[in-house]
């Protein structure tokens, strides 16, 4: 990718935040409560819908669960598809939970 | 951890930070897409929500080549590119064209049909969000009847959605499937076989779109299940001719639940001024097709 070819006249090059930080565009963002979250329940790689269903990737599924909130838009997706109803959405402001 | 759970690639190519709305259909299934197909690939598309996807020059959100075009230039595009490629050799690299339905129901169709015809060795993708969203959510071919677009803002759209499936499947195309984003792993898995097959592939993407479909983007993938659910969208696959219904429409087609269209038209805002008889009319197109489904299946 950093090789520069001298046909193309515009290439455009991988980067993180395209668009900048995409979690300005939030006005709810995605809290997990690790009690509820069937993986941290078990110990062990279970369910992670939530991370199956991120249209934007930004969901880790490690143990517990890790949200990158500086790229997260705020969908609601995760919330709206967690069988534990472990992730709820917090208005913006609010404190956690 | 997720890739013993799902068995999918691990590894994403869309970076997070990327210029799509929130909740975008597309986003979900591209990152899908992406996964299967992996490492040896180009995509070339045309003016489309993918192009602001994948972002403005000098950054791209993606990290597999890519190529612009122009819209109705895309299969001309991926055609170019399989030529380029052979002639340097490269016959390891898998060409994808990927459309919105504007750009491949309306404007795109001579090319792709052109390229299917003569056997181009690509994977043609068309994602479907049922209208020129880029642009302002005008109507397209692929709208569906009864949906309010900014081109139909009055009486909503009039005619019946266009069978752009039994199109392709006429140019005998060694594999042709289609998909959703509400349910990735089939999706995941029907890219992965694509990209083993040589020859023309075709490819529908059904993605639910919040700012043109009026829906709360919270609620993506539950439309996406909705619209397979009530049958709106089948999900199938046709190798050298056989047609076999996968994942989710399979079970709907063996236990005969199908839901009926309504419970999938209340939920989008497009929908709201559509009549009692546009209503009738568009469960009559889903069963029509529903039982032509069930016929090939069992056939
Ligand atoms: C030849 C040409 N006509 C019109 C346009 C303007 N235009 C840019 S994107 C777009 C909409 C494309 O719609 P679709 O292919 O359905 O993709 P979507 O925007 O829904 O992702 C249009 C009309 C253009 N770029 N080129
Ligand atoms: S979907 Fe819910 S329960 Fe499952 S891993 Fe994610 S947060 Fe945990
Ligand atoms: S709110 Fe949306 S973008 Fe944020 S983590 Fe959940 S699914 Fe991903
Ligand atoms: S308009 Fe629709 S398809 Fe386009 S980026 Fe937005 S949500 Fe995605």
């Amino acid at each position: 990718m950093k090789k520069k070819d001298t046909n193309i006249s515009a290439m455009a090059t991988p980067a993180v935040g395209e668009a900048g930080k995409t979690g300005d565009w939030r006005d709810m963002r995605p809290v997990c409560d690790h009690s509820k979250c069937i993986p941290s329940i078990k110990k062990k790689a279970a369910c992670f819908l939530c991370w199956l269903y991120c249209p934007e990737g930004v969901i880790k599924a490690t143990i517990p669960l890790e949200i990158d909130l500086e790229y997260c838009k705020g969908c609601g997706i995760c919330a709206e598809e967690c069988p534990g109803k472990a992730i709820t959405m917090v208005n913006e402001g609010e404190k956690n939970g | 951890m997720p890739e013993n759970l799902f068995k999918v690639n691990i590894e994403e190519y869309m970076l997070p930070g990327q210029r799509a709305c929130q909740g975008c259909g597309l986003s979900l299934a591209y990152r899908y897409v992406l996964k299967a197909l992996r490492e040896n690939t180009i995509v070339t598309f045309p003016a489309c929500c993918l192009t602001v996807l994948h972002g403005l020059y000098p950054t791209t959100s993606v990290t597999i080549p890519a190529l612009n075009c122009t819209l109705a230039s895309t299969a001309a595009s991926a055609s170019g590119l399989v030529a380029g490629l052979n002639a340097v050799n490269r016959t390891d690299i898998t060409v994808v064209a990927i459309a919105g339905d504007g750009g491949t129901f309306d404007m795109g169709i001579q090319a792709l049909s052109g390229a299917a015809e003569r056997g181009t060795d690509f994977i043609y993708v068309c994602y479907d969000n049922e209208g020129y969203m880029n642009t302002g959510t005008q109507r397209s071919s692929a709208t569906p009847m009864g949906a309010l677009t900014s081109t139909t803002p009055v009486l909503t759209k009039q005619q019946p959605k266009k069978d752009m499936l039994r199109i392709m499947e006429a140019h005998d195309l060694p594999y042709l499937a289609t998909t959703s984003p509400a349910y990735p792993i089939d999706l995941y898995d029907k890219f992965v076989k694509a990209k083993r097959i040589k020859g023309a592939r075709y490819m529908q993407i059904a993605v639910p779109c919040p700012p043109g479909w009026g829906y709360a983007p919270k609620d993506t993938v539950r439309i996406g299940r909705l619209a397979v659910e009530t049958g709106i969208v089948a999900l199938f696959e046709i190798e050298d001719g056989k047609f076999r219904f996968t994942g989710r429409t399979k079970t709907l087609a063996e236990k005969g639940n199908k839901l009926p269209v309504i419970n999938y038209v209340e939920r989008q805002g497009r929908f709201r001024k559509m009549s009692i008889e546009q209503l009738r009319q568009l469960q009559r197109w889903v069963d029509t097709r529903w039982n032509e489904y069930l016929k090939r299946a069992e056939g």
